[in-house]
């Protein structure tokens, strides 16, 4: 069989996702904004498989674009846009975003130059028939601790989200 | 045999014209099955004019949705509001392409299985597809309520905003059920591949009770993945965002013409994908008896495979010839407080009872 995951796709996968990104933040309307961003996540769900991560990138769509992104939209349409249009869209915090931007700048820079001796060299590629069972045992298994904990932490979250929502106990 | 890259584009370019033909055309007579039906349930005769039974009527009624006049009202958000039609429509439409309809079919010295996204296991003669698609299907139709909420948001209506405030709210709730209600199935059969999960039905015990899934104790899941789908397909008794006592047409109000037949296709086409699902899932697919002559032999499986569509749909249309709309807050508390819980204990005592067994 072919390789289907060529560079061509890597490319083209990124320029969507970044031209999108780019939208999210330079359009007005807000919903024009959840459309972009929602595309970008679904291009991210392409480049997880191209990494031989279907998993993954099932998840992604199932989660983020198709769940996640229709409550964001939901919250949207219940905002009054002709009011939100006219406020102040960006702040003008010079210094701060400067600093933010050369940190996560060189962050990316040393990674890409030293990245090579840090990370393992070798790709673990699963086979794409087990790549779900390998998942499902890493969480489940062997990584049993960290992932309960994060659901209870989840959950603490929804609870007192529910509880701030409510107005009275 | 592996097939050259030619060969194998047009494969694909063929099947998928046959499934873009078959899926538009079944979604057509659904709707003459569903007049006809709900006529006979309200003691009318449904369409009778064009045709023999009225078997013309989904001709005219296309062609009416092509002559209408196309109105885009003057106060809607022009980009949206088309492309909401395009994206309901998209989704419903490439679902079915992951949904494998029958087995292996040799033909032109080709052979290659009944699915669009399907290809031949070169080791055993089997069809395989991608080991994901069952959560591709999900993501995918989770995808389908953008059509509608975009619609609603759109057409800068309050009928239409708040029927797809209810839609989206309505989906992604019956979503979790729909989604939990799988797993037992997917517990018991160990793999995502929905060709593996068919051919794991196959076969019968005592020589007549079929090995379908939902005779091996996924009963419960079956009923919770079939109200779930309901909800998820806006179809009564969880026709909430169209209910047109209240909402006039809920988020498809001030669409007219082809965009309104868009969506009107997508809401059949998203019927027959979970009702496709809902058989190879539970209804062991398109296990049946075989018999006779080579070419009866790879038509038969596709044929027991339809029949339990068109069970499925006549069900849809029993059902809304049946039964009243729910009111919102108990649609709600039926899918948060009664299906969830049903499923998730459902998925327990399922991996329970396999985790005794190994």
């Amino acid at each position: 069989m072919m390789p289907v995951a060529t560079t061509f796709f890597f490319y083209f996968l990124s320029i969507i996702a970044v031209v999108s990104a780019i939208v999210v933040i330079t359009r007005k309307s807000p919903v024009h904004s959840a459309l972009a961003l929602i595309t970008t996540l679904l291009s991210l769900a392409g480049l997880y498989l191209m990494l031989y991560a279907p998993f993954v990138a099932a998840v992604q769509i199932v989660l983020y674009a198709g769940g996640i992104m229709v409550l964001f939209l939901f919250v949207i349409m219940l905002v009054n846009l002709e009011k939100a249009q006219l406020e102040e869209r960006f702040n003008k915090q010079w210094q701060v975003a400067l600093i933010a931007v050369l940190t996560l700048g060189a962050l990316l820079i040393f990674i890409f130059e030293k990245g090579r001796s840090v990370f393992p060299q070798t790709v673990t590629n699963f086979p794409e028939n087990t790549n779900t069972q390998v998942i499902g045992l890493l969480l489940y298994r062997d990584y049993l601790m960290p992932f309960e904990l994060a659901s209870l932490l989840l959950l603490v979250a929804i609870v007192g989200a529910v509880v701030m929502a409510k107005k009275r106990v | 045999m592996p097939m050259n890259a030619g060969t194998f584009i047009l494969v694909a370019v063929v099947k998928i014209v046959i499934a873009v033909f078959v899926l538009l055309t079944a979604c057509a007579y659904t709707v003459w099955l569903e007049r006809k039906v709900v006529g006979h349930i309200q003691n009318r005769w449904g369409p009778t004019r064009v045709g023999p039974f009225g078997l013309l009527q989904p001709l005219a009624d296309g062609l009416k949705f092509i002559l209408k006049e196309d109105l885009t009202p003057p106060y809607v958000n022009r980009t949206i509001y088309i492309l909401a039609p395009m994206l309901a429509l998209t989704m419903a439409l490439t679902s079915i392409a992951l949904i494998p309809v029958g087995p292996v079919i040799h033909a032109f010295g080709i052979s290659t299985p009944i699915q669009i996204t399907g290809v031949v296991n070169s080791a055993t003669g089997r069809g395989a597809d991608i080991n994901i698609g069952l959560l591709i299907i999900l993501g995918i139709t989770s995808l389908g309520v953008y059509g509608i909420a975009l619609a609603g948001w759109s057409s800068n209506s309050k009928y239409s905003l708040l029927g797809a405030l209810r839609a989206s709210a309505q989906m992604v709730s019956y979503e979790i059920a729909l989604g939990l209600s799988l797993v037992g199935v997917l517990i018991l059969s160990g793999t995502f591949s929905l060709h593996a999960i068919v051919e794991m039905q196959q076969g019968t015990w005592f020589g007549f009770i079929p090995k379908w899934n939902i005779f091996r104790g996924q009963i419960f899941a079956f009923f919770i993945y079939l109200m779930a789908a309901f909800a998820e397909t806006n179809r009564v008794p969880f026709d909430l965002p169209e209910a047109e006592s209240e909402l006039v047409a809920g988020y498809h109000t001030e669409y007219s013409a082809m965009k309104f037949a868009m969506f009107f296709v997508a809401e059949y086409a998203n019927m027959i994908t979970v009702a496709c699902l809902a058989s190879i899932l539970f209804l062991g697919g398109w296990s049946g008896p075989v018999f006779g002559p080579a070419i009866l032999q790879a038509l038969l499986p596709v044929f027991w495979f339809a029949l339990r569509i068109v069970f499925f749909m006549f069900v849809y249309i029993w059902v809304r010839g049946t039964l009243p709309r729910f009111r919102y807050d108990q649609l709600m508390g039926f899918g948060w407080k009664f299906l969830f819980p049903l499923a998730l204990a459902n998925i327990l005592i399922t991996a329970l009872v396999v985790a005794w067994r190994a």
